[in-house]
């Protein structure tokens, strides 16, 4: 595995994380050593493995199907207020955040 | 510091029953180990004294109006502070949620409170669950009671902590890739992992959500399963709870296990298992075995893919989780001239170095070009790990092995270096990917004086065997509780 600081610049990107110097080359060395260790992945054959999507097969969790198909059903979910309450900056019933929009 | 155990669940109900204490009195024991203890150990990160003094009250009030105990009544408990508790600060171990007070209640807590227990205060662990020294804490490392120069074990390790220190009778943890069973072996406490979906995860704030699993430390296997019986069952609040009947966990747990089949994985016992947790795990298997049990060998063959399959799985559902800690909803907003800008330096001030490098980590494995190479393929060895789980329980009841490669390590010995560190979990990252309930129960110490744990898997479900078997160990050992 060869990361680079710029493979690590751009994840930093995709992850709103604003590195400093210091961080991007702790990371690029250390994401290469463990991407390094990652790769013995590649010693198995997965020809016709179907990778996992649910953790439980739906018999084992008891269910005809599994339970996060239940029915589509309305319930009351009165939190507004104790969550904006936890908010940084909150203006009812509204988040506030900086401009995003330039005129 | 040493603990005075002598609490147990049944010797509190006898207690109270016989009016010998009362509910307030031995919270109020409980606050007052803790004052002494915890400025050492550094387990607890915030008390809830008037919240668990009015439950305490709820208790002897039901007592003296002669109402039946509830299962927990008056058993003070911890919980790990990356679960949710109403108007408890909840900061999982995190800057970014120093001052962040949940709205609600986790359902693990609420059943815990409706059986009657009262909630000490939440528990010092590793930043968002990530972790297996606990030293990845914001506020602190946790030191482990056994042996102060060391950890206690990751990333529940103050829940761990406070239960062998005697600052609880028992504690919540969570385990996505052995952060109970770890920390339980370290610190020579049972720490049980249920069945994925046997706890509802309902207020508990995730880290990797097809791995994370609610469940309990206790000083005995029975006190355990006593947690385990009120805090498993379906509950709608949470789509991946499953819909099998929760059971009375401690109603069989003293069943004979003569004639159940335990197998031993011989990939389990390979190079870089220390001799003297070899050892003492050996004799524990051996001790079932004169009690009637068959041993069986097995052979997994994908044991030795777990740490690399796991480590891609969860730091990518990690970095999904945690994108939503953004200065907007809640916790620590620093200010920016625009929003992007707001974004980064919150979460740049906000998390620490272990929680970025799987942030890191895990957007990489997902990103474009990379998927099909790291995520896909990981599940697919996953898809093979769970099969070599699957192939065992045609042959034997449970599946042992130690829980950890070494006892509990010094503070600071791996912290310069996170690939040694996720090396560490090769034993219970396995259970982990499978879905399979485990627990580790104590097996001896080593000559240092180290506690030394013993792991049980089981089925699906299969939670009952899994206690049996530990009770069977822990009367082995001569601990009669």
């Amino acid at each position: 595995m060869k990361i680079t600081r710029e493979d690590v610049l751009r994840v930093a990107e995709l992850a709103h994380l604003d590195l400093s110097p210091a961080e991007i080359e702790t990371y690029r060395g250390q994401l290469d050593e463990i991407l390094t260790y990652v790769e013995k992945l590649k010693e198995l054959d997965v020809t016709g493995i179907a990778p996992m999507t649910q953790v439980l097969p739906a018999v084992a969790s008891g269910a005809e199907h599994h339970p996060e198909l239940r029915d589509d059903v309305l319930a009351p979910c009165d939190v507004g207020e104790s969550v904006l309450a936890a908010a940084p900056d909150a203006a009812k019933p509204f988040f506030r955040v900086p401009k995003v929009i330039e005129r | 510091m040493t603990a005075a155990q002598s609490w147990t669940v049944a010797g509190i109900r006898e207690a109270l029953a016989a009016k010998k204490i009362s509910a307030r009195e031995l919270a109020a024991e409980f606050y007052g180990r803790i004052e002494r203890r915890n400025p050492e150990c550094n387990a607890y990160l915030a008390l809830c004294p008037e919240r668990a003094l009015a439950q305490a009250d709820r208790v002897d009030s039901a007592i003296a109006r002669g109402e039946p105990l509830p299962p927990l009544a008056g058993v003070p408990i911890a919980v790990k502070d990356v679960i949710s508790t109403r108007g408890v600060r909840t900061t999982c171990g995190s800057k970014i949620l120093e001052n962040y007070v949940p709205p609600y209640d986790a359902t693990a807590v609420e059943r815990l409170e409706s059986a009657g227990a009262v909630i000490l205060g939440k528990t010092n662990c590793d930043e968002f669950a990530m972790g297996s020294s606990n030293e990845n804490s914001a506020y602190g490392p946790v030191r482990n009671p056994a042996a102060p120069d060391r950890v206690p074990g990751g990333s529940s390790g103050g829940s761990a902590a406070v239960v062998a220190a005697g600052m609880a009778v028992a504690a919540l943890g969570t385990d996505t890739g052995g952060s109970i069973r770890q920390p339980g072996a370290f610190c020579g406490v049972p720490g049980m992992m249920p069945t994925y979906g046997r706890v509802s995860r309902y207020g508990l704030i995730a880290f990797a959500s097809s791995l994370d699993r609610i469940g309990p430390f206790a000083t005995s296997v029975t006190d355990a399963a006593a947690v385990m019986a009120v805090i498993a069952g379906h509950d709608p609040r949470d789509s991946t709870s499953a819909a099998v009947p929760a059971e009375n966990y401690p109603v069989r747990i003293g069943d004979s296990v003569q004639g159940l089949r335990i197998g031993v994985p011989e990939d389990y016992f390979g190079e870089g298992l220390d001799p003297e947790v070899k050892s003492r795990v050996l004799a524990a298997i051996a001790a079932l075995e004169k009690m009637g049990c068959r041993r069986v060998p097995l052979h997994m063959p994908h044991t030795n893919y777990a740490i690399a399959a796991y480590y891609i799985i969860a730091t990518a559902e990690a970095s999904s989780n945690l994108a939503r800690y953004d200065g907007v909803r809640c916790g620590l907003r620093v200010p920016g001239a625009t929003l992007m800008e707001m974004y980064r330096k919150t979460r740049e001030a906000g998390f620490g170095p272990e929680v970025k490098r799987r942030i890191m980590l895990g957007t990489y494995a997902l990103s474009a070009g990379y998927y099909d190479a790291y995520y896909l393929r990981a599940q697919s060895v996953r898809s093979l790990i769970a099969r070599d789980f699957a192939d065992s329980f045609q042959k034997v009841d449970a599946i042992l092995t130690p829980t950890t490669p070494t006892p509990a390590f010094r503070l600071g010995e791996k912290a310069a270096d996170p690939l040694q560190m996720y090396l560490a979990d090769i034993y219970t990252v396995t259970g982990s990917l499978a879905g399979v309930p485990g627990i580790s129960v104590p097996c001896g110490k080593t000559n240092a004086g180290l506690p030394v744990g013993l792991q049980i898997f089981g089925p699906h479900f299969g939670e009952s065997r899994v206690l049996q078997i530990a009770r069977a160990v822990e009367k082995s050992l001569g601990n009669p509780a």
